[in-house]
């Protein structure tokens, strides 16, 4: 009996020791060096591995930093903080760009649109677009399956019961995926002074606009009559804002749009996030 | 003894008995048309009139100058009232021309008859087929000039007129070849005289008997050379590469086209369209629609002008049943539902199923029991259970390694699918992501 134990602790003793000068000896001989700052450049980034930077993942973009084929504010998703770091590690000087938010320009949920009929197919927003684009009527505006939520690396979105998708403002960081996936190009990415939004994507009449989406913009003018020439101009039957010119402070009063799709940012919206 | 037919498809119920025997009523003329200007494949036309001209029939209203394109001419003599973006029958909003009828009869405009045509030089017989705006009128509406004139390399040997007609609840090309039958065999020999080839076929599913035997009857009194095939009934018998199977028993190779094989496949509604740009020289304004389904009160087959709302033909087939429940443009296993019934029809437009009973999909699809019935229904010999999981996980370097482009996309394996998922969306979404991947592939390179 005692043997037996004895002998299974010596041979398995034995082997742990034999197998572990092997390691040691491998780890000498066959030791890869690597830069330090690879390292040093991916503890500043968020390691969520969005895909952003356009590099497979976080580690790879670290190694394109140190390599000199990325550029250190090359993570769109990174923090004012982060970047200056990576940027001291690496040596150089960036400026830090305006922190990008998505925007999701559409307030059709399931209230405001009307529907085409019932839709069976994949619940997914690029699938339906290739075939009908969903049971919503309007061909401009969110089809409202998530596709953008699924891909969101963040958790910064989420469809909310009326089935639009909400960006989580203190969440997002601005990586683009969901701008990317959007079949409709509902989303887009806003620099955060961007305070000022059109809500809408429709380019139909007005009249047929009013039809498919109460929130539809209508092209009626009357915000840009309340701003100064060329701030916000009309095309394809929809009010759009210079963003050059102006949006950035909320001024003119948005209650005086009649669809409701012209929107300041940073009220309700976020108050909704927070419930 | 058993007809000849190609490998694999399946056997849809064909709910032919609505309209196979009804006369082809001409629908009277309509108080407005929609002249789509993408009823083709290949570059959209642009628009040639304006705004409140006075046009007539057979005028043309689009027109590009690429050449897998195809002009579009107005069905109707009157006044052009709008020029916008309208619903398409396929899905979205494109630009058509809105025209007003002011006229009780149709003014023509035609282009000059070729009469002898026997004689008439190919080049200018092709360049007819091209200004009649004629495109495949079975359904993918390719140009026709385009199919008539391969590249020199290839030898085309011989024509196979498609008579199968294996959608379900058609019968339009049935009842052309019973009643237009003449037309049908000039149309095809026209044809055959403008790609130079012999030996012609008829191919003719075998549950339209009397269409064989009118056609047989035409052949032998025409003294043509064609020869007239009775197909077994399966679907789809009727898609080009299947077709070129049974008929000729040449197989299309993967990625390729018929002309590979050395033929050319056109559709009925095709040959009568170029006999009409041909020997009476007018362009391809109207066109025979099945209207039918249990949904619909008189179900018929109409020859509609190019460009009349669904409601108008609807209306003239006595109008939808209370109980109907869904309107197809096309027949029920490629055809797309519809959710406007102001939708023009198009060109390729070939019937109107109203559909009473619930249809095919279920609420929910269920999860795949790897049965492979889809395996042993697809006729392009694809995996579609595998494929369409693979785009699901967006695997796209997979999934078109399994030859996922070459998907006609006939509807066969989810019509088999006993858990009813929607395998072909999930094939369309593949297409698209393996197009995006090439696409990036070409920037990056």
């Amino acid at each position: 009996m005692i043997s037996s134990i004895l002998i299974s602790m010596a041979s398995m003793g034995g082997m742990g020791l034999l197998f572990s000068a092997g390691l040691a000896v491998a780890n000498k001989k066959f030791y890869v060096a690597e830069d330090p700052r690879i390292t040093a450049v991916m503890e500043e980034l968020p390691r969520a591995n969005c895909g952003g930077c356009g590099y497979p993942g976080c580690a790879n973009f670290a190694e394109n930093v140190v390599s000199g084929t990325a550029l250190a504010n090359g993570c769109p998703v990174n923090t004012a903080d982060g970047t200056e770091t990576i940027a001291r590690i690496m040596g150089v000087d960036v400026e830090t760009g305006e922190r990008l938010i998505a925007r999701v320009i559409c307030r059709g949920g399931d209230y405001e649109t009307a529907k085409k009929g019932t839709y069976h197919g994949i619940m997914s927003c690029t699938a339906a677009h290739l075939m009908g684009g969903g049971d919503r009527l309007c061909d401009y505006g969110c089809i409202g399956y998530g596709e953008c939520v699924d891909v969101c690396p963040f958790d910064a979105m989420y469809m909310n019961e009326n089935h639009l998708p909400v960006v989580i403002e203190d969440k997002c960081t601005g990586c683009g995926n969901c701008a990317d996936v959007c079949p409709r190009d509902v989303i887009e990415m806003h620099p955060e002074s961007h305070k000022l939004f059109i809500m809408c994507k429709n380019e139909d009449a007005p009249k047929e606009a009013r039809q498919t989406c109460i929130k539809a913009c209508i092209g009626c003018g009357i915000c840009i009559r309340a701003v100064e020439e060329g701030e916000i101009v009309l095309e394809d039957n929809l009010a759009r804002i210079n963003y050059d010119k102006y949006g950035r402070v909320p001024v003119i009063p948005t209650e005086k749009c009649a669809p409701g799709s012209f929107v300041t940012f940073g009220e309700e919206e976020s108050a909704e996030a927070a419930a | 003894m058993r007809l000849p037919t190609f490998i694999k498809g399946v056997h849809p119920n064909d709910y032919k008995h609505f309209t196979c025997t009804k006369l082809i009523e001409t629908l009277p003329l309509p108080d407005h048309v929609f002249i789509s200007l993408q009823q083709h494949i290949g570059a959209p036309c642009t628009v040639v009139v304006e705004k409140g001209q006075e046009i007539k029939t057979g005028q043309v209203v689009g027109s590009s100058d690429a050449y897998v394109s195809s002009p579009v001419h107005s069905s109707i003599t009157g006044k052009v009232k709008d020029i916008g973006t309208f619903v398409h029958p396929v899905g979205g909003k494109v630009q058509m021309v809105y025209i007003q009828r002011t006229a009780d009869e149709d003014q023509w405009e035609l282009m000059p008859a070729i009469s002898d045509w026997q004689s008439a030089s190919i080049d200018r017989l092709n360049q007819r087929v091209r200004a009649a705006g004629i495109v495949g009128l079975g359904g993918a509406a390719f140009p026709t000039h385009v199919k008539l004139a391969p590249p020199k390399d290839k030898t085309i040997d011989s024509f196979i007129l498609n008579g199968c007609e294996c959608e379900p609840f058609l019968t339009a090309d049935h009842r052309a070849m019973v009643e237009q039958t003449d037309k049908i065999l000039a149309g095809m020999a026209i044809i055959m005289k403008i790609l130079g080839v012999k030996d012609g076929f008829i191919g003719i599913e075998n549950n339209k008997p009397d269409a064989i035997e009118t056609m047989r009857a035409a052949v032998r009194q025409g003294e043509y050379n064609f020869k007239v095939v009775s197909l077994q009934v399966k679907y789809p018998q009727g898609a080009e590469k299947m077709l070129i199977q049974s008929v000729l028993k040449r197989q299309v190779p993967t990625g390729g086209l018929p002309m590979d094989v050395g033929t050319v496949v056109n559709n009925i509604g095709t040959a009568i369209a170029v006999a009409n740009a041909v020997i009476t020289g007018k362009a391809l304004v109207e066109r025979i629609v099945t209207v039918t389904g249990d949904g619909i009160n008189e179900p018929k087959n109409v020859l509609a002008r190019i460009g009349t709302p669904f409601q108008d033909i609807l209306n003239h087939c006595g109008g939808l049943k209370e109980e109907a429940i869904q309107v197809f443009m096309g027949g029920p296993m490629m055809g797309m539902a519809q959710y406007n019934l102001q939708v023009p029809i198009v060109k390729a437009t070939s019937g109107i199923v109203c559909t009473a009973e619930k249809g095919q999909p279920a609420e929910r699809a269920m999860p795949c029991i790897r049965c492979g019935t889809c395996v042993s229904a697809c006729p392009m010999f694809l995996l579609p259970t595998r494929i369409a999981r693979l785009s699901e996980m967006g695997h796209t370097a997979e999934s078109e390694d399994l030859g996922i482009m070459n998907c006609i996309e006939c509807g066969s394996c989810s019509f088999v699918c006993p858990s009813q998922i929607p395998l072909v969306q999930w094939i369309r979404l593949g297409k698209l992501q393996v197009g995006e991947m090439k696409r990036k592939e070409k920037e990056a390179a």
